[in-house]
């Protein structure tokens, strides 16, 4: 018979359990499958119930986010020969609410990045009219920015972030990185109307660089980084409030 | 009948998230260096203390940093000081983003400027306070 | 949202940290092995020669104060997020009094007892 291998899964049912169990299967190993081969297998096989999110199979989508084993991952992007012959536990992002085994409600996130206003925003006199064309950019402009601009909002950075699992009002990694990137884009205006958030206690003040959240990015996004640079630069905005108050401000 | 609520599950996060995994043991090891960094600091303090209270005074304090016990929180404070550096001075070009044109400078040479400084800091405190 | 003057205590840490990062390694090796380990000759320690370095400079003075004190900082910011993380925050406010606190009161000793030399 050929090799299997066991994992062991997250469930709940919301009309019917009151607190989640672990369920296991036993799945046919492959060297060239990934953990959601496995899950899509246990689906379409085994047992049609088990839900969970999936789309793109090739990590770019960012919706197979899953805690493998305690770790924030993308389900798609870790093989099955890395665990074997131990059982692989799978459980949805911590730090979420779930809503049914696998899925997890992301309501919290969405709502932050929303807030954070995560696209350029110009002064409203400095707009200019279509038919002048792009705003343009140098190479070097663009890339104070382009790693923050790879963020694919699966939130394995807030499923590895303790800060945000104790206290989901903060901000959290993915959002405060996408407002740096939008921040340190040679064509935005918008870095005042975002700072009022990031520069608020919820907002960068809680984090206390625990690092894990660039650790799991597999986007190598490197929020800890963000987050930290935005304390340099509203450190510098406080120390202009307090030293010159008449300076700047609108 | 409206629209019904759907029950969420929150799992409980446990105090002790922090000994789950060995990157969070890491962290929590760097966050308390600074116990031993405020330790040493007030140990300074004490320093300069017996120093105003006269010769003899200072001179026991002096003496007693030959026994064993102050030796041995000196071996530990030093371990957890040197965790302090090392984390910090890996942890600064994260934050210190400098660029040359369109590349990054590679984090490795920042990280390396500061071990150098520290060295650098290091042998002009020794030979200062050790008066050579 | 409230303005957060967490920038104060943050520069504070970062201060701090850099300081012990640079300096505090090199006085704990002289202070807990050299000296003791009697590995330097002439006892460079011995009182006449600090105390006449101290009284003598205000430079000398002024960087141990800042040595002493800026550290004070970093434990109290560092510690204070220690504290929260394991889950105390519902007491977070007296652990920041707590903290800042102790580093203030250290700063005010430390200032007292650098007068007197």
């Amino acid at each position: 018979m050929a090799e299997t291998m066991k994992l062991e899964i997250f469930r709940y049912h919301p009309e019917k359990d009151n607190e989640p169990t672990f369920q296991t299967y036993e799945v046919p190993f492959l060297e060239d499958w990934v953990i959601l081969d496995a899950i899509n297998y246990i689906k379409d096989e085994i047992d049609g119930t088990l839900s969970y999110r999936w789309s793109c199979q090739m990590g770019v989508c960012g919706s197979c986010g899953m805690m493998i084993n305690g770790v924030p991952k993308l389900s798609c992007a870790v093989f099955l020969k890395d665990y074997y012959p131990d059982k692989i536990r799978v459980e949805p992002l911590t730090g979420f609410p779930v809503e049914r085994d696998l899925i997890f409600q992301m309501d919290d996130f969405m709502t932050k990045l929303t807030e954070i206003q995560p696209y350029i925003i110009r002064n409203k006199d400095e707009e200019k009219p279509l038919d002048e064309g792009e705003y343009l950019q140098t190479p070097a402009e663009l890339a104070r920015f382009k790693p923050y601009s790879m963020c694919i909002n699966c939130m394995l950075c807030y499923a590895a972030c303790p800060v945000y699992a104790l206290d989901s009002t903060f901000i959290g990694p993915a959002a405060i990185a996408l407002g740096q990137r939008y921040n340190m884009d040679s064509r935005d205006h918008g870095r005042d109307a975002r700072q009022e958030l990031i520069a608020s206690h919820e907002g960068i003040w809680e984090c206390t660089f625990v690092g894990e959240c660039s650790a799991v990015c597999p986007k190598d996004v490197d929020p800890a980084a963000a987050i930290q640079r935005a304390k340099v630069s509203s450190t510098i905005d406080w120390f202009k409030d307090v030293l010159i108050p008449w300076g700047k401000k609108k | 009948m409206g629209k019904k609520e759907m029950s969420t599950y929150h799992r409980p996060f446990p105090n002790t998230w922090w000994l789950k995994r060995k990157p969070y043991v890491l962290f929590m090891i760097r966050e308390l260096t600074s116990v031993f960094v405020a330790g040493y600091c007030i140990f300074l303090l004490v320093f300069v203390y017996k120093l105003t209270q006269g010769a003899d005074v200072y001179g026991n304090f002096i003496d007693a940093l030959k026994s064993p016990s102050s030796v041995a929180l000196h071996f530990i404070a030093l371990a957890f000081v040197l965790y302090h550096t090392i984390t910090w001075f890996n942890l600064t070009p994260k934050i210190l983003v400098l660029y040359k044109g369109e590349e990054r400078i590679p984090q490795g040479l920042v990280a390396g400027m500061f071990y150098a400084g520290w060295v650098v800091v290091s042998v002009i405190v020794a030979l200062f306070v050790l008066g050579m | 949202m409230a303005k957060s003057n967490e920038p104060i205590w943050w520069s504070l840490f970062s201060a701090g940290g850099m300081v012990a990062a640079m300096i505090l390694p090199v006085l704990i090796i002289i202070t807990g092995i050299l000296v003791p380990f009697g590995l330097v000759d002439d006892d460079p320690l011995n009182f006449e020669r600090i105390y006449t370095a101290l009284s003598q400079s205000y430079l000398i003075k002024l960087i141990l104060f800042i040595v002493i004190t800026l550290p004070l900082f970093h434990w109290a910011h560092r510690f204070r997020f220690t504290l929260v993380d394991v889950g105390l925050k519902s007491v977070s406010t007296l652990i920041s009094i707590l903290c800042y606190g102790g580093a203030i009161a250290g700063t005010i000793i430390a200032a007292i007892i650098f007068l007197r030399i």
